[in-house]
């Protein structure tokens, strides 16, 4: 059910190049731990942001989980839809609920991320560990 | 995210049936629990408008009877445990020496020599502890959470769906009272209480009768809108109904003048723990007051988050979340009492932001 046509990170973010730039998301995985989502704080646009560093936050009614970027780049763009409609991040997480598109410093950066077969077997072994 | 080894943490009756029906299991307090089935939000609106299931077998339940049991009641608890008629329910608080709170409960009385204690779930062997320290009255107190799964039926259509399971004529209980009869086939104590802001029930029955009272209620209650729900909507549901929760607006540092508890406080029944700092308190006056308040702006408050005032710290948000019935941001917040009036402008440090907020009534939610 994971996309291959993009990679993912430890911390649930999915990223899908499009040459220098790559569109950036929170996984499936992610929006189901977090419930409903209620409200999504984006960067500026222009905002320079490094890999593994905090860009946003999504908030659920029950949690707050800040979002880190999976490359080094700056934001080109961020998507407006989610400031009224927060819970298209429950309904298409991998389509229309992007969260921002960033222009990379090195397009290669993406190469060391888990590609969907990794990100599947990673969070196979999660759900393993909390329905013991 | 840091769940343990499940084998650590403590499990209900029901942990099974949960885990089968799919619910999101989170370590609650040392307990596996569902955090919720189909969504806080849609759990949250079953209540408000239908009704919901909720196993709350975590909580604890101590036994205090004996011909000492009333002296001890009222030795340990601020609320009056001698206008309780057998039958009905008080929502009380357990003291400290200093006035503050072990607990937060309800007490039963089952006859003028049991009452039946409902306490938190982390509480539970804290609270035992305290209540035999104090016990010089040679009452027996009994650690009994054990023996009973509690199940809380809440919502509007509660009764009615609950009446098809009993021969007890339900609306013959009162709210804050209960009765002993059999629901489904089976023996429970029946009490007209919950912590949702709605009507409701709380059934305490054998562990051995979960799964099959659980089904049996769910089945019988689906085409009024019963679903299963889970801790999140719970605690959703008794913020919007202004209710209190221990580690939250109550611990044992915070009063029942402070919480705006004076109503479950009878100074005039006799003495009692921490009677005397409470006294020396109402005298004084409180340094701070529990309000609730509902951002102004699009952010949400939380847990811990520090209420400001011309930048600086000026008390500290109890409990902060969206509201899925009032649709928007509420909170409840420890300020000075001169912040404290309904209408006054606060900010809540939200991250980087100071966000705004108002003061208003408690409850958020009252049932109509």
């Amino acid at each position: 059910m994971y996309p291959t046509d993009r990679r993912y990170t430890k911390e649930h973010e999915w990223i899908k190049l499009d040459g220098a730039t790559g569109t950036v998301g929170i996984t499936d995985y992610a929006q189901h731990e977090l419930g409903d989502v209620v409200f999504v704080e984006l960067p500026k646009i222009g905002a320079k942001i490094a890999a593994g560093q905090s860009f946003g936050t999504v908030e659920s009614v029950k949690a707050v989980s800040e979002i880190y970027s999976p490359v080094t780049g700056e934001v080109a763009e961020t998507n407006a839809v989610l400031g009224n409609e927060p819970e298209k991040i429950n309904q298409d997480p991998h389509g229309a609920a992007w969260l921002i598109k960033i222009k990379l410093a090195n397009p290669s950066e993406v190469n060391s991320l888990m590609d969907a077969a990794a990100y599947q077997a990673y969070i196979a072994e999660k759900q393993k560990e909390t329905s013991a | 995210m840091t769940t343990p080894a499940t084998s650590e943490l403590r499990k209900t009756a029901l942990n099974a049936t949960h885990r089968r029906l799919g619910a999101k299991m989170v370590d609650f307090g040392g307990w596996d629990m569902p955090v919720e089935y189909t969504g806080i939000m849609a759990e949250h609106r079953a209540v408000r408008t239908a009704a919901g299931l909720f196993d709350v077998s975590h909580m604890g339940e101590i036994v205090v009877h004996g011909p000492g049991a009333l002296e001890l009641m009222q030795k340990v608890t601020c609320n009056n445990v001698q206008k309780l008629a057998v039958g009905q329910a008080q929502y009380s608080g357990l003291m400290t020496e200093k006035g503050t709170f072990v607990d937060d409960l309800l007490v039963h009385k089952m006859s003028d020599t049991h009452y039946y204690l409902c306490v938190n779930a982390s509480n539970q062997d804290k609270d035992f502890a305290h209540i035999v320290q104090h016990n010089t009255t040679g009452a027996q107190v009994e650690n009994a959470g054990e023996y009973y799964t509690q199940i809380a039926l809440q919502g509007p259509k509660s009764a009615a769906i609950l009446q098809r399971f009993t021969p007890v004529p339900l609306a013959s209980i009162k709210y804050y009272h209960f009765t002993h009869g059999l629901v489904s086939g089976e023996e429970c104590l029946i009490a007209r209480s919950g912590y949702t802001g709605e009507d409701g029930f709380e059934l305490y029955f054998a562990p051995e009768h979960s799964e099959k009272m659980w089904f049996a209620l769910l089945a019988g209650g689906e085409p009024d809108g019963l679903i299963s729900c889970g801790l999140g909507a719970r605690n959703t549901l008794r913020l919007e109904a202004g209710m209190c929760l221990y580690g939250h607006e109550i611990d044992d540092d915070t009063t029942v003048w402070e919480a705006n508890l004076g109503w479950i406080c009878k100074m005039d029944k006799g003495e009692f723990l921490g009677r005397a700092a409470l006294a020396r308190q109402k005298e004084e006056g409180v340094k701070r007051t529990l309000v609730g308040f509902e951002m102004t702006d699009k952010l949400i408050a939380r847990d811990g988050y520090p209420v400001l005032q011309n930048g600086e710290k000026v008390g500290q948000v109890t409990s902060g979340s969206p509201a899925p019935f009032l649709s928007k941001n509420i909170g409840m917040a420890y300020v000075p009492p001169a912040l404290s009036a309904v209408g006054t402008q606060i900010h809540i440090g939200i991250r980087s932001h100071q966000a705004a907020a108002r003061i208003v009534p408690l409850p958020f939610y009252k049932r109509p």
